[in-house]
């Protein structure tokens, strides 16, 4: 899933400059569940919008909505009612979800509450890890499900290299080595052939940006 | 709600049923004296209380927020105390980015038979938030 950062809050105010009414738009699937931009995080940042402005004399209009994907335009279009009362979209979505916002409401400025930070998934409450870099080109039949190119730090396609120690990467004391770690598992799937293969520098142009994917219905 | 501005600090206590709303009843039943600007709220156990009823009350123009919850290991719900203990940390440094004192919110443990403490407790942050002269939200 996607995983985004939410911005300092003075960053956040300070785009919001001038503008009365706001309406705070989450989107319920990835930013949900890395805690950056669901119901709840819509919620405090809105409260904290509101404590903010009380300080400045101001009292700002708030409204608070949450889409199950905000970048799905059939969804996010129910929230015309909503952004015709305001003057601006505050969005914690990812930048596909901003951009969706904008995109359906041209006349509306959408500003973006959250930075997307990479592909990952939760590694224990309160962590995200990053664990695929969109490189359109997936090397992981080859290293036994963990992908080099984005968990080692040098993003080695023949591994390990000299700085590998007791498991740890040289670069990052506190990170596994991405090699020791496919090593093991090629291991323990009997695979170990594998790792005497040389892979030949990988193709950069996999994807050219921006990316764009056509597929038939199934 | 509309909390009503007095003179002394408005503080909210959001009790724990099981230990800090018996503490209180616990310091009224002793006749013991503490500031009468604490607003008791019964909640069934500490970890109810999420980061916007904290962020809420603040809206509504409170001065000071107490999370008073069982001592740890005693929680009847396991994690409610621990829980409640960080939530009140998040409340805090969201706070403190709006610009208002982290040290306005605050958890305390206590066991229900602890009148004193509950009392002790209301009074130093009586004390603590007539102390704090940075921005109280126009309610």
């Amino acid at each position: 899933m996607i995983i985004a950062q939410r911005k300092p809050l003075e960053d956040i105010e300070a785009m919001l400059t001038g503008y009365k009414k706001l309406l705070v738009l989450g989107c319920g699937t990835c930013v949900t569940i890395c805690w950056a931009g669901g119901e709840k995080e819509v919620a405090i940042l809105a409260s904290q919008l509101r404590l903010a402005s009380k300080k400045d004399g101001n009292e700002p209009l708030t409204l608070e909505a949450t889409v199950e994907r905000q970048c799905e335009k059939e969804l996010v279009e129910a929230l015309k009612g909503s952004v015709q009362q305001v003057d601006a979209v505050l969005s914690t979505a990812c930048g596909a979800g901003v951009q969706t916002v904008a995109e359906l409401f041209p006349d509306t400025p959408v500003y973006p509450a959250l930075n997307t930070m990479f592909v990952g998934m939760p590694d224990r409450e309160g962590v995200w890890l990053e664990n695929c870099r969109t490189c359109g080109d997936c090397f992981l039949d080859r290293t036994g499900g963990i992908c080099p190119i984005v968990r080692c730090a040098k993003g080695l396609l023949n591994g390990p290299c000299g700085g590998t120690n007791n498991g740890k990467c040289e670069v990052d004391p506190e990170k596994d080595c991405a090699w020791t770690l496919i090593y093991r598992r090629l291991d323990q799937q009997g695979r170990l052939d594998l790792m005497r293969k040389y892979y030949p520098p990988r193709n950069f142009q996999a994807v050219i940006r921006p990316g764009k994917i056509e597929a038939l219905p199934a | 709600m509309k909390v009503q501005k007095a003179t002394s600090p408005n503080i909210i206590a959001f009790c724990c049923a099981q230990s800090a709303y018996q503490a209180a009843d616990a310091a009224g039943f002793m006749r013991l004296s503490y500031p009468d600007n604490i607003r008791v709220i019964r909640v069934p156990c500490a970890g109810r209380i999420d980061v916007l009823h904290i962020l809420k009350a603040f809206e509504k123009g409170v001065d000071g927020v107490l999370v008073l919850g069982c001592h740890e290991e005693a929680c009847r719900h396991l994690l409610g105390n621990i829980r409640a203990k960080n939530r009140v940390q998040k409340a805090k440094s969201l706070l403190q980015e709006v610009g208002i004192d982290g040290r306005r919110v605050e958890m305390f443990t206590l066991a229900p038979n602890q009148g004193p403490r509950f009392a002790t407790i209301a009074s130093e942050m009586t004390e603590r938030i007539k102390e704090l002269d940075s921005m109280k939200p126009q309610g």
